[in-house]
């Protein structure tokens, strides 16, 4: 039998409210340890809660009881609802322990959801994320997969994908029935139906693991224009070193910003010039590496100086160029093609504004468009691999070949929602077809 | 003490018990064939036909170890078909309808030239058991005791049968033979868990009532494709099969007396397989469509009787009659025999290990229909591979003999019945195997032939044959490897080729669908000279190559986890994180590696996790 763990629920530290939540075989001994009895199961009832060796009341808690299965486990689970504060915390933690209890490790209460089947692979990955998630945005995706979006829509593509395999199949081994004459071509058409609806999915520019991993925004600019400035004055506090000498910033510095809902990393890069030393010259080469991997580029001029040429190189539409430094001088109008957002980091000028052009342009990349984004490299990787077995059907004639290629998909899928067996094809083959002499 | 002492002792002479006590006599063990009638040894109880998708493969494995199924098949063979001849070579199965009784008399003459074999007419009725219920022989129905050194138990649906027409009851093994009652009895006290099954035969026609110019005729290819490595030609008169078909008045009537079947009315517990339904089970559960399928089949040359393959029923018979009456052609039939459905105990196949043996009871094996399996060559199967372990276990010891996954369909069957176990009867399918494209009727011997002269298991006839097939298929391949042309060299031959200047070698050429075989031929005279069989192997061979290297990966994971061995001590309790779920089924699989654990049916990747780690 598994052991029964505890642990809090809620955040630590003081809060009007702290959630501990048991599971396991020895729960509703627990419970009845420190509260006397067993509630009804699902019913929340105010108890005394008592160290069961020395008979000392810890609090007056609300007590849950979810008998397994029915319970986020799937497993007997309890939660007591204390007062929250670190000595009650820290007494009952104490009591639970005394009642033969043990403090749960990292993701353990997810991981035996899983192992009961109460949530598939990618439900339990997005628990992580909604634990993990850092933005309201983030938290409503993670919520979305953990409720299963994701396992409703790749799982209907499994059934799909199953059921084309099943008749392949049937036209492989019931020659001599009655099947419909035309299967290979219906396979056919299934799987570009099915293609279609992939392709689709996967061609969403990467937006659900944009929201998911964050976005990196590159600072860029010649040396001194105030790009560690703008950084310190778009995070809000001191994350760059600033000073008036030119060259100061060596490495990429980075920060991270909540932009509506989207978390994006702003990385402050060296400037761009002909560096004077070698350190100098390898911080150019990572700004200009970083500013090649950014999903946003900041170009940081300053108005009391024409524009350099190595940042005007980087100037492309749609860009956002940043005129910095306008309290020492006026804002062109167009810089490159590109109309600049004038700012003074020094007085604050147009640090608003430019914060809503940077939320503007980071819910263009992050901001899911469907209900069920891709959130995970490995996911798309598994799609594209099922998409490109699926693209080999047509050209692979013999239909046991065709057999292979869906064989191959199914199993690619199926590393996102859990493998599909024989039996589940076979099912399918003696569901549809009258199969048999 | 004992009457007697054998090294082998076979229970049963259906088609796995023949081939146990034949494979085990030819490993050198004394072994006595124990079975109620001696002249039914070998009987076909169903369908006079062997082979087909997946069949066909598993009766060619049985082949290349030597065994007797597809001797037999070819000495009875009264009409052969490639079914499948117009998809790829992976998936073509061989499959032959024969002469009931020239098939018995060709195992039986099979059997008795087999040295170290002896068959005998004698009922087992219980098993002498040792300290931990190791199996030392078994007492015969006169009370003799017979000692062994190992028991392999091949009684069909014999354990307890039980036969249903209508709601009629009889016990029996199949039509008009005693059941084993005593041997049920003798395994349930050992503990192994029994359950029940059924299955069903239609009835069987007087041939000379069937109006067979009204119907459509069905011929058998010519010339015929042998199922036996070594029948260089089939003699006997080939006939043909006819085909007619259910009507919507057949299905009245069954619908009619539905409540009147016994497998309908409540009278049969066990459970049917989906592979061959009853016409009862068709009509109901696709009431759509207006027709079913009848095939009719010759059971002999100068037998009248006729199969009608495709209306298995456990109606009354005075409605058998009424429902074959409404079939185009059969409106005069006379049945000879009535349909029956059967109803029997089988031992959940879990309890055995990959190599057939109880593990609650060393010494013993089981194989066959008693496993949970449907098919004479499904039983077969099983037979040859208890027969092998069986003489193994009795004599000097041994390694096991096991086949794998990767290896043949015998070793997909194994695998799936004492790792899954079974919920309907079981029939082999190619769907059943992730090695389709390697697994192929047409290279048994090459995957086989070799693990067959090591097991001790193969005369010396068909291992030189064998073996120059072998020798002549590696030089060929190795010749088409290194010989090729330029694409022009290749078109001024009539072979279309990309002209993109890069050299092909012929075995590249062989595996293209747009190769015409003839011009490779013309430019490569000693393909033309090869051996049929050895041609279309290496073809075969180079048409799955990138499929097949594709699959190489698969193959190495597969072996990687089959490496990982699960002792049999483990406790799967003491694991951490193993759900209780997951424990269950892992305790009643009994996975002997990593490998076993991953394919145990509705086990987690992170049971499967859990159980690597703990390994490790």
């Amino acid at each position: 039998m598994n052991d029964t763990i505890f642990a809090l629920a809620s955040g630590a530290g003081r809060a009007a409210v702290a959630v501990v939540r048991l599971s396991g075989a020895g729960t509703g001994d627990a419970v009845r340890r420190l509260a006397g009895s067993l509630p009804a199961p699902r019913m929340a009832v105010a108890r005394r809660l008592r160290h069961p060796d020395t008979g000392e009341t810890l609090d007056r808690a609300l007590v849950l009881w979810f008998p397994g299965p029915r319970s986020y486990t799937g497993e007997d689970c309890a939660e007591l609802h204390l007062h929250g504060g670190p000595a009650v915390i820290a007494g009952v933690a104490e009591a639970l322990v005394a009642a033969g209890a043990r403090p749960a490790e990292a993701g353990e209460f997810t991981r035996r959801a899983f192992t009961h089947g109460k949530m598939d692979l990618t439900a339990a990955e997005g628990i992580a994320d909604l634990i993990a998630a850092e933005t309201a945005a983030q938290r409503r995706q993670a919520l979305r997969q953990a409720e299963g979006g994701m396992a409703a829509l790749y799982g209907g593509w499994t059934g799909r994908l199953t059921g084309l395999l099943a008749r392949q199949e049937a036209s492989i081994e019931f020659e001599t029935e009655d099947l419909p004459p035309d299967l290979d071509a219906a396979v056919g058409r299934g799987a570009a139906a099915l293609r279609a609806e992939m392709e689709a999915h996967l061609a969403d520019g990467g937006r659900g693991e944009r929201l998911r991993e964050g976005l990196v925004a590159a600072i860029l600019g010649a040396p001194n224009a105030g790009k560690s400035s703008l950084l310190n004055a778009l995070v809000g506090r001191d994350a760059a070193i600033v000073s008036a000498r030119a060259g100061t910033t060596r490495d990429v510095v980075e920060a991270r910003l909540d932009l509506g809902g989207v978390p994006v990393t702003l990385a402050d890069t060296a400037g761009l010039r002909e560096a004077s030393d070698e350190i100098e010259a390898e911080g150019v080469r990572r700004a200009l590496l970083r500013a090649a991997s950014a999903d946003l580029r900041l170009l940081v001029f300053a108005a009391d100086r024409a524009p350099d040429a190595d940042t005007l190189a980087l100037v492309a539409p749609g860009a956002l160029v940043v005129m910095n430094k306008t309290d020492l001088g006026s804002a062109p109008a167009e810089i490159g093609g590109v109309t600049p957002i004038p700012v003074s980091v020094r007085t604050g000028d147009g640090l608003a504004a430019l914060r809503d052009r940077l939320t503007a342009a980071a819910a263009d990349l992050a901001r899911p468009e469907t209900a069920t984004p891709l959130t995970r490299s490995r996911h798309r990787a598994a799609l594209r691999e099922a998409l490109a077995c699926l693209a080999e059907l047509d050209a692979a004639g013999l239909p046991e070949l065709r057999a292979e290629c869906l064989r191959a998909a199914t199993a690619a899928l199926g590393r996102i929602t859990g493998q599909v067996g024989v039996e589940a094809v076979l099912d399918a083959v003696f569901g549809e077809f009258c199969i048999g002499k | 003490m004992h009457d007697e002492t054998w090294d082998v002792v076979v229970v049963g002479g259906g088609h796995a018990g023949c081939e146990a006590a034949a494979a085990a006599a030819r490993c050198g063990a004394r072994t006595l064939l124990l079975t109620h009638r001696v002249d039914t040894v070998g009987e076909m109880s169903c369908n006079p036909a062997i082979g087909g998708v997946g069949k066909g493969h598993l009766v060619r494995e049985i082949d290349a170890l030597d065994g007797i199924m597809g001797r037999a098949a070819d000495a009875a063979g009264i009409h052969f078909k490639l079914l499948n001849r117009s998809k790829g070579p992976a998936v073509r199965g061989p499959r032959a309808q024969a002469d009931r009784k020239l098939y018995r008399d060709a195992v039986q003459s099979l059997l008795r030239a087999t040295p170290n074999l002896t068959v005998r007419s004698d009922a087992v009725e219980n098993l002498l058991l040792g300290e931990g219920n190791a199996v030392l022989g078994v007492e015969t129905a006169p009370g003799r005791r017979v000692a062994a050194g190992a028991v392999v138990i091949t009684t069909g649906t014999f354990l307890r049968g039980e036969i249903h027409i209508g709601d009629k009851r009889t016990p029996a093994g199949r039509a008009g033979e005693a059941p084993a009652l005593g041997l049920a009895a003798a395994l349930q006290r050992l503990g192994l868990p029994l359950s029940r099954m059924k299955t069903g035969t239609p009835p069987r026609l007087d041939g000379r009532t069937i109006d067979w110019a009204a119907l459509e005729a069905q011929p058998g290819d010519a010339p015929p494709e042998p199922l036996s490595f070594l029948t260089a030609r089939i003699g006997n008169r080939q006939v043909a099969c006819a085909i007619t078909a259910t009507t919507p008045a057949t299905h009245a009537i069954i619908r009619e007396n539905l409540h009147r079947s016994a497998a309908y009315g409540g009278g049969i517990e066990g459970r049917g397989p989906r592979y061959c339904p009853s016409v009862e089970d068709k009509v109901v559960r696709f009431a759509e469509r207006e027709r079913h399928q009848v095939f009719l089949e010759p059971e002999g040359l100068d037998d009248n009787t006729v199969y009608p393959n495709g209306i298995s029923t456990s109606l009354p018979e005075e409605v058998q009659a009424r429902l074959v009456a409404s079939i185009p052609g059969l409106e005069r039939a006379c049945i000879t025999r009535p349909g029956y459905a059967i109803e029997y105990d089988h031992v959940d196949p879990r309890c055995l290990d990959p190599t057939l043996e109880v593990r609650a009871a060393p010494g013993l094996f089981l194989a066959g229909q008693i496993n949970g399996t449907t098919g004479y060559e499904e039983a077969a199967a099983q037979g040859i591979m208890a027969g092998l372990n069986a003489a193994r276990r009795a004599g000097a010891a041994a390694p096991d003999r096991v086949l794998g996954r990767a290896d043949a369909y015998i070793g997909v069957l194994l695998d799936d019945l004492t790792l899954q176990g079974v919920t309907e009867p079981y029939r082999m399918l190619t769907a059943r195997s992730e090695f389709r494209l390697a697994l192929r009727a047409d290279n048994a011997v090459s995957r086989l032939g070799t693990r067959g002269v090591a097991w001790g298991c193969v005369g010396a006839e068909r291992a030189t044959a064998q073996g120059a097939h072998l020798d002549e298929l590696r030089i060929l391949r190795r010749k088409a490897e290194q010989s090729g042309a330029s694409p022009a060299q290749y078109v001024a031959h009539g072979v279309p080729t990309n002209q993109d200047g890069r050299w092909r070698s012929v075995f590249e050429m062989l595996g293209l669908a747009s190769t015409p075989a003839g011009a490779v031929q013309g430019m490569f005279p000693w393909l033309a000279e090869a051996r049929p069989r050895v041609m279309s192997e290496l073809a075969a061979e180079a048409l799955y190559a990138p499929y097949l290297a594709r699959q190489a990966e698969n193959l190495r994971i597969l072996r990687a986890e089959e490496q990982l061995a699960v002792p049999a001590s483990l406790d799967f309790s003491a694991v951490p994180g193993l759900s209780l779920e997951m424990r269950q089924r892992l305790d009643a699989a009994k996975p002997s590696s990593l490998g076993a654990a991953s394919r145990v049916t509705g086990i987690t990747p992170a049971a499967v996790a859990a159980l690597a780690v703990h390994l490790r």
